[in-house]
């Protein structure tokens, strides 16, 4: 492992976003570039307009249903481990846990080995593969949530107070606003696993994606478009809608909406105050706290690289426990950081 | 514990009444004694743990988290309890998950000294929920918007009863109220409660217009000003006193100048106001009173309380609630030049001769302190509640203005769809709108959809809820009286504003001049 091929020498911080020189590819560029290699489906990571894309089977599907053609010239599905080169550099795909077909991405160069975790979680998701530990010399991660105050309670907790507030507000139908990719699905597979074997009520914006994860075999059970739904007030059911549609017009319809919101900002109550949301449920795609300081442990690289969030707080933790941290600012990421997480 | 923080929870977001009564009543129905009963005492504002500061919170997080993260999670979340709560270090190894009723019970008798290891050993035993309302709880205001009296409210509907009989018996009994909830549920006969300061349930009046007055008979009712200030009960009864809002709230800590003179055994019904060298002072002026638990030395003597006292319900032990109006007033009068308690006066009766007579009092009413005329039946005995025919408010027409709408934001609950709160502003001297008040009532449903589609037509920029419109619509605005107001940025506030009406045809330069309202300020 030699000095001078240390990833700082070939991974960089570009106008386009993160590059790899001797594999001559983008990772999760925000600008449209020749090769991109894309960690998973939210906006801010897979853009429309590049002309090679290198991503999960599961993703590309993703890239397909949002931007049709625009999806890329060049699609190259890759299964998850799968070893690929890609320039002069080793490069494999591997569970992330985040959304359907969330992948790190793992680059070997010059004896070097860096891990980009993309997004993700660490706690069991019924819609996507669990996060898979690759120890290496340089960990690149996310840290949305990074400050102390962020631990998400367990999902079947969450879930509960969503089923308990039905049984108390049985005449109210229970609006809950979800990201249209991920979050929705894996509200959806949840409520199925508490018991909830009514059809579920979803806004039009989130059909093609929840009919995308149940072509990849997720199982969501009933769904019915909660826009066609003519009179008929919903009392007492649940509807899922993006969080831009939770107060709009078109809830008017429906039984006393009770507004909820499906994020792991929902921790904070200011942050649910703001949003109006009655009933906050602190269900998040990304790790918390305690998940982004166990992962830094667990893949035991001496460096470790913060993207978007609260980066100080993480590098000042990596700090404290001997670990080199660095803040890495790159543009354009998390802007929909509050719909998304 | 962890039902009592799932009800906080869903009580701090919720800001429909008729929604909060239903989880309380949920929470009762769920909960068991005594931790109901302490929780029931929490919402009302029965307690206080006058060992647990915040200093302690704070110097117990940081013996177990980072300081730099703690100040930094503080930063960002903004509130401590909140923060402390959220960076306490899970113990997951820690499966004792305290009661509410064992922590009311030990902080009660814990000293000092005792205070910090029993939070410590509860916060690891908590989750984080839990570990906010134990933070709560022992720092003192849940803020959770919930009123005395809605607590109350919540109690007499899970148990079936009337208010007004949970407050007959409500101050005889003391946390965490066992005998209460056995009579509720039907397993026990009403607590009986000696004789003790209690609250009475108030008669109450009904809003008079101009237009009605000639179907009364005003040789039947007697007239008093109707006073600007708030409706309040003395209770002194058994060497106990205690001072209590309309709603029977309990505001005696905040009055303790009022309450050091009581030397006798009365029920009175009056007016708390503030009074400075025997001139009574503006509801600006009151205002700096409310809400002061503890209020200090210099505000008790820049502020001094004033009742003045217009019903006797009770004298000594004897009930005068069933005696007419007429005869209670004779006996309020005897009893007054008695006593001729300090910090005390008599509302004064307003001979009344016929209704021309009445309007033009009302309209000259422009003294200080008077909000416009009561006329109360001769004959009326004391009636709970509001009671029709009896007590009537003939109040001073509220001033208007018309003023340009300049920001909307979305309402609450039913009106979660809807831009139903709106911000309307007045010219200034530099010809700048600058706003001067928020209002959310006083239009239709049919007003409302067009309100709601006015303000999506002419946004011109949005803040979270907030939209800001582009200034193109005059609302006639009603209030009360106009208050000079170092918090908002026209100087002024007014008080009860609301829609009057809607000017779709006025031309916005029109609208009203902020030096014309400032001429108001009273």
């Amino acid at each position: 492992m030699k000095r001078e091929a240390h990833p700082e020498n070939w991974l960089q911080v570009t106008p386009q976003g993160l590059y790899c020189r001797p594999g001559n590819f983008f990772i999760d560029p925000h600008r449209p570039v020749d090769r991109a290699v894309i960690t998973h489906g939210h906006a801010d990571h897979a853009r429309p307009g590049h002309r090679r894309v290198v991503a999960t089977r599961e993703t590309l599907a993703i890239m397909r249903t949002r931007y049709g053609e625009r999806a890329g010239d060049s699609l190259h599905s890759v299964d998850y481990g799968e070893s690929l080169e890609i320039g002069e550099t080793r490069v494999r795909l591997v569970p992330a846990g985040h959304v359907l077909g969330s992948a790190q991405v793992v680059i070997e160069w010059g004896g070097w080995r860096v891990v980009i975790s993309g997004d993700y979680k660490r706690r069991f998701d019924p819609t996507c593969p669990a996060f898979e530990v690759v120890p290496c010399d340089v960990f690149i991660t996310e840290a949305t949530f990074g400050l102390p105050v962020f631990c998400h309670p367990p999902d079947s907790e969450e879930i509960g107070r969503l089923l308990h507030s039905l049984s108390v507000f049985p005449e109210r139908s229970h609006l809950v606003g979800v990201y249209a990719l991920g979050k929705a699905q894996r509200v959806i597979s949840l409520l199925r696993r508490a018991g909830w074997e009514r059809p579920l009520y979803i806004h039009g914006a989130l059909r093609p994606l929840c009919d995308l994860y149940a072509g990849f075999g997720v199982e969501l059970g009933e769904l019915r478009l909660a826009t066609e739904v003519r009179n008929q007030e919903l009392a007492g059911e649940i509807l899922l809608a993006p969080p831009s549609a939770l107060a709009d017009r078109w809830t008017r319809r429906f039984a006393d909406p009770l507004p909820a919101l499906a994020s792991g900002w929902m921790r904070v109550r200011q942050r649910a105050r703001q949003r109006n949301v009655e009933l906050p449920l602190v269900i998040s795609d990304h790790a918390d706290w305690e998940e982004l300081t166990r992962t830094l442990r667990e893949v035991q690289a001496p460096e470790v690289w913060v993207t978007h969030g609260n980066e100080e707080a993480l590098v000042h933790w990596s700090r404290l426990h001997g670990i080199r941290g660095r803040a890495l600012s790159l543009i354009g990421r998390g802007e929909e950081e509050e719909e998304v997480a | 514990m962890k039902a009592f923080s799932e009800l906080l929870d869903r009580l701090v977001f919720t800001p429909r009444r008729s929604v909060k009564l239903r989880l309380i009543q949920d929470y009762f129905s769920r909960a068991e004694d005594p931790d109901r009963g302490w929780a029931l005492a929490a919402l009302t504002g029965q307690l206080s743990f006058p060992g647990a500061k915040p200093a302690i919170i704070r110097a117990l997080v940081e013996t177990r988290a980072d300081p730099v993260l703690f100040r930094w999670s503080y930063d960002y979340v903004g509130d401590l309890a909140e923060t402390a709560a959220l960076v306490w270090p899970a113990r997951p190894e820690i499966n004792h998950e305290p009661r509410l009723g064992e922590v009311a019970e030990l902080l009660q008798s814990a000293s000092r000294s005792e205070v910090p290891g029993l939070l410590e050993a509860w916060l690891d035993g908590l989750d984080p929920a839990g570990r906010w309302a134990l933070l709560k709880l022992i720092t003192g205001g849940l803020r959770v918007g919930v009123s005395e009296r809605l607590a109350k409210t919540a109690l007499a509907e899970f148990g079936g009863q009337e208010v007004a009989t949970i407050e007959e018996v409500w101050h005889g009994l003391r946390p965490p109220y066992l005998e209460l909830f056995a009579w509720l549920e039907g397993r026990a006969d009403p607590p009986v409660v000696e004789d003790s300061a209690t609250f009475r349930p108030l008669m109450l009046s009904h809003a008079l217009e101009e237009t009605e007055l000639p179907q009364l008979a005003l040789e039947d009712f007697v007239a008093e000003w109707k006073w600007d200030g708030i409706r309040a009960q003395l209770v002194a009864r058994n060497g106990e006193s205690r001072l209590f809002s309309r709603n029977g709230e309990d505001i005696g800590p905040s009055f303790p100048d009022l309450l050091s003179v009581v030397d006798f055994e009365a029920v009175l019904d009056g007016e708390l106001l503030v009074a400075i060298d025997g001139h009574i002072a503006t509801f600006n002026d009151l205002q700096q009173r409310l809400g002061r638990k503890a209020p200090s030395a210099k505000l008790l003597r820049e502020y001094p309380a004033h009742l003045r006292v217009y019903d006797l319900l009770f004298d000594g032990g004897e009930d005068l609630r069933p005696l007419p109006f007429i005869e209670r007033r004779r006996r309020l009068e005897r009893w007054f030049d008695r006593h001729r308690p300090r910090r005390m006066d008599l509302s004064a009766i307003v001979p009344i001769t016929d209704a021309e007579q009445l309007i033009r009092l009302r309209r000259e009413a422009r003294d200080t302190g008077v909000e416009g005329l009561m006329l109360k039946r001769a004959a009326s005995p004391y009636l709970a509640g509001r009671p029709k025919g009896h007590w009537f408010k003939f109040k001073r027409d509220p001033h208007t203005a018309d003023a340009v709408l300049m920001y909307a934001q979305r309402g609450h609950g039913k009106r979660s769809s809807y831009y139903s709160d709106y911000t309307f502003g007045a010219w200034n001297e530099e010809g700048v709108l600058v706003p001067i008040g928020k209002a959310y009532s006083g239009f239709t449903d049919a007003e409302l959809k067009r309100l709601d589609k006015w303000v999506r037509d002419n946004t011109i920029d949005r803040f979270g809820p907030v939209r800001a419109v582009k200034p193109g619509l005059v609302l006639e605005v009603a209030f009360d009286a106009v208050q000079s107001s170092k918090r908002h940025k026209s100087g002024i506030a007014l008080r009860f504003p609301r829609i009057s009406r809607i000017r779709w045809d006025k031309p916005i330069a029109e609208a009203e001049q902020l030096e014309t309202l400032r001429k108001l300020i009273g």
